[in-house]
This record gives C-alpha cells, sequence and structure tokens, in this order.
C-alpha cells in the first residue's frame, strides 16, 4: 500500500534535486507591501482606491488608456464606490465620439468607457518608443519572481498581489544616474540608451516613461477640505494608491469573490465533516 | 453490460411495462447501485469519481462561458473580461474553469499514478487501461485548445510553438499545420476552430469515460493487493458503500478546488495571458501551463541529430511518452498486480514519481539555466527523459522476467481479516 512516509519520500527527493538549482535564480528584489485586499480576508480600502483614482487620472490617464473600464464602475459596490451624483457629473467633463450625436461627439455618460488619452497612439509612441500599455488589467499582467522555494508558500499564502508589488516598485524604482557597478546582460558597463529613463526593477533597466511621480504633486483632500498630513503626499505614497486603484480595476469584484469563497469554504468543511461521520457509519460494521 | 447479474424485481405494473421494454432501471441498479466492489479500496481509489465530478463541472461550466464568449481575435480578449466584469457570477464560473482544467489534471495524474503502482492495467484490464490513455490524450487537447480562447499572450504563442510540433514530421507535417492554423500563421481561422473543437472534444470525453466505465464493471475494480476477488464476501455493493465514501472525497477534493477559485484565481496561470495576443512580441519565457511540463520537458531535452533532425526526434520523444502507454500491459507482465508485493518495482516506480515531478520542474526552466558546474538544464533533464523511457522499456520488462515478489495473500477477506483491530 502506498504509505504517506514514501510519498514524502519522494517528495523531498524531488526537491532535493531542484534545490541547489534554485539557489541560482535571482533578479532585481523587489519589496513586498502591505496591500488591504491581500489575503483571505482582503478587501479594497474604498479611500485608497479614491486616492489612486485621482493619481490615475491626474497623472497616468494623460498618456495610458484603461479601455475596460467604465465610468459607471466607480460608483459600484467594492470600488472607489463614488456617489452616482459625482459619476454623473465627472462623466460630464469628458467628451466621447458618438456618431449618433448631432455633433459627432457628446458628453460622456456614467455608461460610457473611460475616454482614453486623447492622444493619438502615433503621437505616443513618438514621444515614448512605443505606446504606453493599457492599465485595465496591468495589475494582473505583471509578477514579481520569488526564488524556490519561496514561491511554494505563496499557494497557502494566496498570494496574488505579486502584480501590484512589481508596480509600486517600479513606480519609485527610479535613479537619476545609473548606478555605479551596473553591468548590461553581456557584462559590460551599462550604457543607458537615449531617451530612456534608468529603473532598477524595469527588465533591461531602460524605461520609456519618465519617473511620474514627485512628492506633493497631487494634491490630495479630505472630504471636508481639511489638508491632509504631508506624509501621505509623497510618491512613495502615490505609487501604492495607483498601485491599489489599477488592481481594482483589473479585480473589480474581489471584495465580493472573497467573502462569497469564505461562505464556500465554511459550507465544504462542515460538508465534508458530515460525509466523513456518514461514511464512517456505514463503513463501522465492514472489515476492511 | 455489466458481467454480474441484477437483483431488479420490479413490483410496479408501470416499471414492469417500462423493464420489458427498455430496462434502463436494471441498468442504472445494476450498475451504480448493485456492483460489487472489492471492500479493501483505499482512498486513491476515488480518483474515478472525482474525476467524473471534475468533468461535468468542466461541461457545466464551459457551456455558460460559452454563450458569453466571442471566438474573434478583436473581441476574445475582451470578451472573457466582459465574463469577469459584467456578467453575473462571472469572475466566479471563469475562475472554476480555468483552476478546474488544473484541479481536473491534478485528479487524472493521481489516478493515472495509481494504476502505475497497483498495476490496473494488467489483465484482464487492458482495454480498460487504453481508454484511460485515450481521455487523458483528449483532455490534453482540449486543455490546450481551451488555454488558447483567451487570446492572451501566452494563449497565441502556446498555439504558435505547439502547432509548429506537427511541422517537423515529414511530408504530412506541412498540410497538417496549415490545417490546424487554418492558414499559413496563427490567426482568427485558427482561433475560431480551436473554439470549436474545444467544445465538441469534451462530449467525446464523456462517451470514452462511458466505455472507460464499461470496461471497468466487465471484470470489475482492482483493488490495493490485486488479488481478485474471490468470493461475494470479498465485496460490498457499490451504493452506499462505496458512493458515500466518493462523495465524501469529491467534498475533501473541492476544498483546494474553492481556496484556488476565490483567493488565487490567478495564480496556477500565466499572468502574460493578460496581456492581449500580439503577434509582433515574442514573450522572453513561453512556457506551457504546469501540466503540460513534464512532456514539453521531453520535447525539448532533444535537441541533438541523431540519424534524425534534433526537431523530429524531438517530437517523436514527446508522442512516444504517451504512446509508450498504450503498450504499458505487454511491458509490464509481471504475474503480480500490486506493488504493495514487489519489493525492488516499488524503489523503480517512487524513482520514475520522483522524475516526473523534475521533469515538471525542468519544463518550467529555461533551457540554459545552470544546474550543476557547467551542465544545463538541457543536459541534465536528458537523463530524466533516458529514465521516462527506461522504466518503461528496460526496467519493467527485466523486474516482469526477474523480481521475485513477496508471498500474495490468498484473498481479500484474508488480507482484510490480517489488518483488522483485534477488538473485531
Amino acid at each position: 500500500m502506498i504509505k504517506i512516509s514514501t510519498i514524502f519520500a519522494a517528495g523531498l527527493l524531488a526537491v532535493g534535486l531542484a534545490l541547489p538549482v534554485a539557489a541560482a535564480e535571482q533578479g532585481a528584489h523587489i519589496e513586498k507591501q502591505h496591500w488591504s485586499f491581500a489575503g483571505l480576508f482582503g478587501k479594497y480600502d474604498q479611500n485608497q482606491l479614491q486616492r489612486g483614482f485621482q493619481v490615475f487620472r491626474e497623472v497616468c490617464a494623460s498618456c495610458h488608456s484603461a479601455r475596460l473600464l467604465s465610468f459607471r464602475n466607480l460608483e459600484q459596490p467594492g470600488g472607489p464606490e463614488f456617489s452616482e451624483a459625482q459619476v454623473k457629473a465627472l462623466a460630464a467633463e469628458y467628451t466621447v465620439v458618438d456618431p449618433e450625436a448631432p455633433e459627432g461627439s457628446r458628453k460622456a455618460l456614467p455608461s460610457d468607457a473611460w475616454p482614453g488619452t486623447g492622444q493619438s497612439d502615433a503621437d505616443l509612441a513618438a514621444a515614448f518608443g512605443l505606446v504606453p500599455p493599457d492599465l485595465s488589467v496591468i495589475a494582473k499582467a505583471r509578477k514579481v519572481n520569488d526564488a524556490f522555494p519561496n514561491w511554494v508558500f505563496n499557494y497557502f499564502t494566496t498570494y496574488s498581489e505579486g502584480g501590484v508589488d512589481y508596480m509600486h516598485a517600479l513606480l519609485v524604482g527610479y535613479e537619476e544616474e545609473v548606478p555605479a557597478g551596473t553591468v548590461d546582460s553581456q557584462g559590460q558597463p551599462y550604457v543607458l540608451p537615449d531617451g530612456k529613463f534608468f529603473n532598477e526593477v524595469f527588465p533591461g533597466h531602460a524605461i520609456g516613461m519618465p519617473p511620474p511621480f514627485s512628492d506633493g504633486q497631487v494634491a490630495y483632500a479630505n472630504a471636508d477640505g481639511s489638508d491632509v498630513p504631508a506624509e501621505m503626499l509623497t510618491a512613495d505614497q502615490y505609487s501604492k494608491d495607483v498601485s491599489a486603484f489599477l488592481m481594482w480595476v483589473a479585480e473589480p469584484h474581489l471584495n465580493e469573490h472573497k467573502s462569497a469563497g469564505f461562505r464556500v469554504l465554511t459550507f465544504l468543511l462542515l460538508f465534508a465533516a458530515l460525509m466523513w461521520f456518514v461514511k464512517q457509519r456505514l463503513w463501522r460494521k465492514v472489515e476492511h | 453490460m455489466s458481467a454480474h447479474e441484477s437483483n431488479y424485481n420490479p413490483t410496479n405494473p408501470v416499471e414492469k411495462w417500462l423493464d420489458e421494454r427498455l430496462p434502463l432501471v436494471r441498468f442504472a441498479k445494476a450498475t451504480i447501485i448493485d456492483f460489487p466492489t472489492p471492500k479493501n479500496l483505499n482512498y486513491w481509489w476515488t480518483g474515478g469519481a472525482i474525476l467524473t465530478f471534475m468533468l461535468a463541472v468542466q461541461i457545466v461550466t464551459g457551456i455558460i462561458l460559452a454563450m458569453h464568449y466571442t471566438p474573434h481575435i478583436s473581441m476574445a480578449f475582451d470578451s472573457v473580461e466582459h465574463i469577469r466584469r459584467d456578467v453575473n457570477g462571472g469572475r466566479m464560473i471563469q475562475a472554476t474553469h480555468a483552476v478546474g482544467a488544473s484541479m481536473f489534471f491534478l485528479a487524472v495524474y493521481l489516478h493515472i499514478f495509481r494504476g502505475l503502482y497497483f498495476g490496473s492495467y494488467k489483465a484482464p484490464r487492458e482495454i480498460l487501461w487504453i481508454l484511460g490513455v485515450i481521455i487523458f490524450v483528449l483532455m490534453m487537447g482540449t486543455a490546450f485548445f481551451g488555454y488558447v480562447l483567451p487570446w492572451g499572450q501566452m494563449s497565441f504563442w502556446a498555439a504558435q510553438v505547439i502547432t509548429n510540433i506537427f511541422a517537423a514530421i515529414p511530408i504530412v507535417g506541412e498540410p497538417i499545420l496549415h490545417l490546424l492554423r487554418g492558414g499559413f500563421a496563427v490567426d482568427n481561422p485558427t482561433l475560431n476552430r480551436f473554439f470549436s473543437l474545444h467544445y465538441l472534444l469534451p462530449f467525446i470525453i464523456a462517451a470514452v469515460v462511458g466505455l472507460h466505465i464499461w470496461a471497468l464493471h466487465v471484470p470489475g475494480n482492482n483493488n490495493p493487493i490485486g488479488v481478485e476477488v474471490k468470493s461475494n464476501r470479498d465485496t460490498v455493493p457499490f451504493h452506499p458503500f462505496y458512493t458515500m465514501k466518493d462523495l465524501f472525497a469529491i467534498v475533501v477534493f473541492c476544498i483546494p478546488f474553492a481556496w484556488f477559485v476565490f483567493f488565487a484565481p490567478d495564480i496556477l496561470g500565466h499572468p502574460d495571458n493578460y496581456i492581449e495576443a500580439n503577434p509582433l512580441v515574442t514573450p522572453p519565457h513561453i512556457v506551457p501551463e504546469w501540466y503540460f511540463l513534464p512532456f514539453y520537458a521531453i520535447l525539448r531535452a532533444i535537441d541533438f541529430n541523431f540519424i534524425l533532425d534534433s526537431k523530429l526526434l524531438g517530437v517523436i520523444a514527446f508522442g512516444g511518452s504517451i504512446v509508450i502507454l498504450f503498450f504499458l500491459p505487454w511491458l509490464d507482465t509481471h504475474k503480480v498486480r500490486s506493488g504493495t508485493f514487489r519489493p525492488t518495482f516499488k524503489w523503480f516506480y517512487w524513482v520514475f514519481v520522483a522524475n516526473f515531478v523534475l521533469l515538471t520542474w525542468y519544463g518550467a526552466q529555461a533551457a540554459d539555466m545552470k544546474i550543476i558546474g557547467g551542465l544545463t538544464v538541457a543536459d541534465t533533464s536528458k537523463l530524466s527523459v533516458a529514465y521516462y523511457f527506461g522504466y518503461f522499456l528496460i526496467i519493467l520488462p527485466l523486474l516482469s522476467r526477474f523480481e521475485k515478489p513477496k508471498p500474495l495473500p490468498n484473498s481479500i477477506s484474508e488480507s482484510v481479516l490480517k489488518h483488522a483491530p483485534a477488538t473485531n
């Protein structure tokens, strides 16, 4: 009969064979952040999403599109949850193309998609080398490379924040000068191409996007109009907030998804316990 | 269809009337209620029920997804996002289907390795085993076609790489490649036909599963000691004993399933698949889903010419690694079925399991990654490929001739009584 200990032995053997290899792996170190939406009971922080939206709108959206985001999403439960009136007013600030409208365009409605950058792809490509990526699902299209055996634990901690950890690290990973001792893939001293910026996290280090944030650049305001503390107005904080916001854009139903999961798991555990007793009781009188 | 008689005695006139015309109830009673099943089956024998459940889950969620999905290269990616965002319960259904594929393969691997250890492929169950291998091949096809549908970067490049494999076959390779792609490149016709096939294959799987179960019911279940059923003291009726045990196993299996679906739905996938397919940008590492990695590692390990071109050799090794399973009943002809009573076999078997896990790991690494000293993945994975084939072609035939087994119990009942607690 297959014994549990044998399985462990086989597993250990496989792990042992893999270990020396894994030690050789490495990449740019990315500091994992604490996110309110991580883990089993994770939920978005509504205030953070609202701040993140402000950063996105004032900074990112001038060059990046987010075609899967609609104005109406901003009032959905589990998101930034702006009020219906706020979203209506916000949408009305934008103009969208509509062939049915008398002028060929009209003011946006909550049902409209986020209108894009207002610049043509050709202009953007000319300015940055290529068209800046759409941000709709970017938070799930990036990851952090964990060395073995660390990634094994991710299945147990449900680590799904690799995208936002990467994004945050990237947004604050700029250096004005190429750090001394940096080498390229051939081992030669690193030369930054013209028109590119040095970023320690970006693969190949040469990124087309200029450093997006400086301290104090986005003026957060409290709902009552009072000042927010200065430590909230930092590039690091903007990076965190906009990353969290983009996570929500990529995964808008995370809150309800996770709470449904908790109910499903509770049910399954109870059901499994009951089935165990049913099975035990049935088999009690059978020698097997 | 079963070898065993049904003890169905209709008393009600309607049941009698039906039974004389279409003995459906008689058939159901014989197959899922009375079916005499060895009483010593362990939890490895719950795989069949779990797999049937998973097939049903995939078909039901898949049919719903197909209602909202658009198989067109300019809309496929966004339509999957539309399902996640705007369809009621869509995120859950989509996640169940995607994670479900992984769980399905996890279960099928456990089921296959159960069969390998307990000699479930040996006479009189060769057809049962072969039908199982056919199901496995069909599953691989279905999973591959399905993975292409969201039209992300990995979808596109997987389609590119996998269809290209066929181009290595002499003479017919090129026409097969064009037939699969519906043109010279992976494009809209490819996506359309993959969608069509992805919808078709699960029903063919269901049909072969029907045959698989039929072929199971003729000789009956193998069991952990591999000694055939001798009398009805060795068996219990399938219902309620195994229906309830299987149901318990299914519920337990659903716990990690739900864990991934609800808390980490993308952890088993690749982030690059959240980037829409772009024929002009090749991802830095093209990796298949985890369940294809061992076979991908075998394909990739053959990077040398030997009489034939390395590309063709790789395809032969890749295909051979699965085709060889069809011949297993005639490669391992040892009289004893269960690995429990084969002391030498046991060792080779567990090395085979570890080797398979290692191949999975190799499949995920870059081929030029250093392992030990100057040896790369490409070098060391050749050893694993050699062991994979050596196990079937050399070790099992030799063991069949020379291995001396431990004494077998006379019957299932005898073996059970020996293990029973003293209080009985």
